[in-house]
């Protein structure tokens, strides 16, 4: 299967899901969903650095200047209580909606 | 809080952009090293990695801008960026800034000036709580109501449902006298209820109570909040203290509020109880018609079911005063309920609507012409504007960027004709006619300025949009290559129909300034029915008990009247009850012995004169038949009486009325009528105003009349200019009592003039209105035209070149420029046929469409347009081929 972006609106939630399981800074989140996507997502860092910002700015994540564990500075993002919050909700959203989709095709074949 | 996170956010950015831009730019480099150092961790060499990396990041400052422009932020310093451009912008072309911002300063600061004064009269609820609910009552049926009479107020007072409170009243102006000099208040005479109607309490003291409206009750008296600053210095304890007023002493039982405004009467320092007689004798003043009445609906009754209720009522009154309704015209036909607002607005309705559409006409010149100015600036800007295409902007982004610029053109426009309004509302007060109500709450406010930024605002947007478009439909790229010549084509079509616009609107400001300029003329030089000209009036106001019997009160005016003859430069001299066209209208009913005593029992309503012996001499009302009234005219004599002319021709037709008799207010005096001998036959005198004729009018000898007047009008012919005996008149009549008042002291000439204060009014701002149309349509005119000639000077240079001689091309310019006239000129005759609707109640003895008006001004607009293109036709004539040509 080739590279494909990540499907519309759900950007948002990898990175969220991404992030849940502990701090990292722009390039180790575009990454960590391409591994986890086995390479099926591919994250454009301009999409991405912009979805950071207005994660940041809903209030969901928070950012602070760390140094990283190859003693460089970088910019570390951690998910806030009400970025888990949201991240509840997207997940459970999808999921509905994803099932749904499932049953449809099912019912069609 | 994401909101406020977000504004936070995005303020910090705003405020310290160089930081969020190295935080920005940093976390990309970063983001590429990571890539490199994973590369390199992967067993690529270095150049490999950084080859690898800068194809998975694209263009790094694509990037770096992508997430630099996410944020509200952005917006705020893209328009920032905007309107310093704008600025710069405007500060290069000088001529076409200021041109363009004068132009739309005029045009606002006129709407705005006269939109702060239609306001509260047409818009603004009035200064009472829950206004809407204040109602005025009025007799009749349909239309036109008459004035309510004692019995009906109070029988409609205990009857109904519907209002919460009612009030009954009528003029006062008692006469105000103690240590310091005499004067004249005016004011009101009000029902108990009345300040309860209205809702507004006093700063001081108390309202009126029942216990204060009652026959024969104590003598109390309501001050408004001038009045006591001004002539009691603001004195806290006022209240309680007595004051002399008439001849009475009054105690002063409250102070209104100083905002409090009386609709009902303007003019109003001090409110008395009304006191009428509850016993209702019939042939009473209680059942004269001449109270005004004002009610407040109860909360839930709408005016239909008020007026319905009313309706219900009627019978129940007709029966109830049966007999003392005879006495005065019969019992009411009808109840008309209008809303306050509605009633004290109709008279000035149509010449404020028709003002405020003038105003909108000029507002609309002005936009068509800096629209015009922005579209040859956008003709000018093509090569700018496609440069900034090719490097990458956006036309969204260019359309904002237009936009920006007209709205700060028409903003800064806005701001300076905020100043033109606070001047010019200051001239509209100044003219304004005195009818006019609520002139006082007439200024520049918080609603004025909103009004004006709203105005300027959309001014703004609609200017910009059509030479915006026309910068987004053009295909710009071709603009890179090529000048602004050749392209300009479209622009000159829509600069043509905006001139043509501009053409069709001044037409109709000046058709309408014409109109009312000949209806001023018309009525003018009708006849008033006598001379205007070295004729001083004033009136005098003796009303202190020392003349409380009649003898005594003739005996003080027949000698104020001889003393006033005897000042020099008076030819002659004389009273009367009523002065023309001084607003006054005293009416009393009349019957005619030869219609027999079935008639008796309608009476027809005409004007009443009580005069002295020399009225009309002093005021040379020409006399069709018989006599004048004469010294021998006394109260002992036979009764006399005069009728005018239009009463003569419409009872006798063409035989003589003189020796027939005729009774005068007499309904009920039984068998014995004091009859009066018909004397004379007076010409037709206007009273009410000079579009009105044809008035019934009767005169008596004022000694003949059942009562004394005490208030009467002194007027004197003088042998040189009136208006510098009124001094010695004055004194004259102080001679006789120096504690008498006399008031509206005005000439003649003045009162005619005043009498159409609203038509000269309306004129005065169409004149200026109509001006200003007029001029910027020609520079409108000649913008275009001399834009298109410059356009065009090498076409005429190959014209010139190939033989055609200057008048031709003349012409040719001429020719072009008046075409665009006459369609103008077609479509403003199609809208004026239309708005001079509005004009129709103030126009008098001329159609709307009056072709003499029509004519006039087509002549006008078509010399001012001529010379509008003769300018750059003459240009156009003086072109040198061999220049033109060799430029290319």
């Amino acid at each position: 299967m080739e590279n494909t972006d990540v499907i519309q609106g759900t950007l948002d939630m990898l990175i969220l899901k991404t992030l849940s399981l502990g701090p990292m800074h722009g390039f180790g989140i575009g990454r960590r969903v391409e591994q986890i996507s086995r390479g099926v997502f591919k994250v454009n860092p301009g999409s991405l650095l912009v979805a950071l910002q207005r994660l940041e700015r809903a209030g969901w994540l928070e950012a602070e200047w760390r140094v990283s564990e190859n003693s460089r500075r970088a910019k570390f993002y951690s998910l806030t209580r009400a970025g888990r919050k949201q991240l509840e909700i997207e997940t459970a959203d999808w999921n509905r909606r994803a099932s749904a989709i499932a049953r449809l095709l099912k019912s069609e074949a | 809080m994401p909101f406020a996170r977000t504004f936070a956010r995005g303020l910090r950015t705003l405020f310290g952009r160089d930081a969020a831009d190295r935080d920005v730019s940093e976390e990309v480099r970063q983001y590429f090293e990571d890539a490199v150092a994973e590369r390199i961790a992967h067993g690529a060499t270095p150049e490999e990695a950084r080859r690898a990396a800068r194809e998975e990041l694209g263009n790094a400052t694509l990037v770096r801008e992508q997430v630099r422009s996410y944020g509200w932020e952005n917006v705020v310093e893209d328009t920032w960026a905007d309107v310093r451009f704008a600025a710069r912008q405007l500060r290069k072309q000088p001529g076409f800034a200021v041109t363009a911002i004068l132009v739309l300063a005029l045009g606002i600061g006129a709407t705005t000036a006269i939109f702060s004064a239609v306001n509260p009269i047409l818009f603004e609820t009035l200064p009472y709580p829950q206004a809407k609910q204040l109602m005025m009552v009025w007799e009749g049926k349909g239309g036109g109501g008459r004035m309510v009479n004692f019995a009906t107020f109070r029988g409609i007072s205990e009857q109904s449902r519907s209002f919460a409170a009612l009030a009954a009243m009528k003029p006062w102006q008692p006469t105000l006298t103690g240590p310091t000099q005499p004067e004249r208040f005016e004011g009101q005479r009000v029902s108990a209820d009345y300040f309860r109607v209205l809702g507004i309490a006093p700063a001081l003291g108390r309202v009126f109570q029942a216990a204060d409206d009652l026959y024969h009750g104590p003598n109390v008296v309501i001050l408004s909040h001038r009045v006591w600053q001004q002539r009691f210095r603001s004195d806290p304890a006022i209240v309680g203290q007595a004051i002399t007023l008439d001849d009475n002493p009054f105690t002063v039982i409250g102070v209104m509020p100083a905002g409090f405004e009386d609709v009902l009467a303007a003019q109003a320092q001090v409110w008395a109880p009304l006191q009428y007689d509850p016993a209702l004798n019939p042939m009473s003043r209680e059942f004269g018609h001449h109270l005004r009445m004002v009610a407040r609906l109860r909360a839930g009754v709408t005016r239909g079911a008020a007026a319905a209720e009313l309706e219900t009522i009627r019978p129940r009154l007709a029966q109830m005063y049966a007999k003392g309704y005879d006495t005065a015209g019969g019992p009411p036909e009808g109840f008309v309920v209008d809303s306050l607002q509605a009633d004290i607005t109709q008279d000035v309705r149509p010449a404020l609507l028709a003002v405020l559409a003038a105003v909108l006409l000029v507002l609309l010149i002005a936009c068509v012409n800096v629209t015009n100015l922005l579209l040859a600036r956008g003709a000018q800007r093509r090569g700018e504007l496609a440069m900034r295409v090719a490097l990458g902007a956006a036309r969204g982004r260019l359309l904002r960027q237009l936009t920006t610029e007209s709205l700060l053109v028409s903003l800064l426009g806005g701001a300076l004709g905020i100043a033109i309004a606070f001047y010019g509302v200051r001239a509209l007060v100044a003219l304004a006619p005195p009818e006019l109500p609520r002139l006082t709450a007439i200024r520049v406010d918080a609603p004025v300025f909103l009004f004006a930024l709203a105005i300027a605002t959309v001014v703004g947007l609609v200017i910009g949009i059509i030479p915006a478009l026309h910068v987004s439909r053009d295909n710009l790229q071709s603009g890179v290559q090529q000048t602004a010549r050749g392209a300009a084509a479209t622009h000159q079509t829509t600069r043509r129909a905006l001139v043509i616009a501009e053409v069709a609107l001044a037409l109709m400001l000046l058709v309408s300034a014409g109109l009312l300029l000949r209806s001023l003329q018309r009525l003018f030089s009708a006849d008033p029915g006598f001379d205007a000209s070295h004729v001083l009036t004033m009136e005098v106001d003796e009303a202190s008990h020392r003349y409380d019997k009649k003898p005594a009160r003739l005996e003080f005016f027949r000698q104020a009247l001889e003393a006033a003859r005897a000042v020099p430069g008076v030819e002659s001299a004389a009273f009367t009850s009523q002065l023309p066209l001084s607003g006054q209208s005293d009416v009393y009913g009349i019957y005619f012995e030869k219609d027999g005593p079935s008639s008796y029992k309608d009476e027809q309503p005409a004007l009443r004169y009580a005069v002295t012996p020399g009225y009309f001499e002093t005021m040379d009302i020409p006399v069709r038949r018989g006599r004048v009234f004469n010294e021998r005219d006394t109260a002992t004599s036979p009764r006399v009486a005069i009728i005018n002319e239009s009463l003569a021709r419409r009872e006798f037709g063409a035989s003589d009325p003189i020796g027939q008799r005729i009774c005068l207010r007499c309904n009920d005096a039984g068998p014995d009528r004091p009859w009066s001998v018909i004397v004379g036959v007076v010409a037709d005198v206007k009273q009410s105003s000079l579009a009105i004729g044809e008035e019934d009018a009767f005169y008596l000898p004022s000694a003949q009349w059942y009562w004394a007047d005490n208030t009467m009008s002194l007027v004197a012919r003088t042998r040189g200019g009136p208006a510098t005996l009124a001094p010695a008149m004055k004194s004259a009549v102080w001679k006789i009592d120096k504690d008498v008042p006399v008031v509206k002291v005005a000439t003649m000439d003045a009162l005619l003039q005043l009498s159409e204060a609203r038509r000269r009014f309306a004129l005065t701002v169409f004149a200026v209105f109509a001006l200003v149309g007029l001029v910027l349509a020609a520079t409108g005119l000649y913008g275009v035209l001399s834009g298109g000639v410059t356009e065009r000077l090498r076409e005429i240079g190959v014209r010139a070149a190939l033989g055609a001689s200057r008048s031709d091309i003349l012409a040719l310019i001429v020719r072009q420029g008046m075409r665009l006239t006459v369609i103008g000129l077609i479509l403003g005759l199609a809208g004026a046929a239309i708005t001079t609707r509005l004009l129709i109640t103030l126009l008098f003895g001329i159609s709307r469409l009056d072709p003499l008006t029509y004519g006039g001004v087509i002549a006008l607009l078509l010399a001012v347009s001529l010379v509008a293109c003769g300018l750059p036709a003459w240009r156009a004539a003086r072109v040198d081929p061999s220049i033109t040509l060799r430029a290319e």
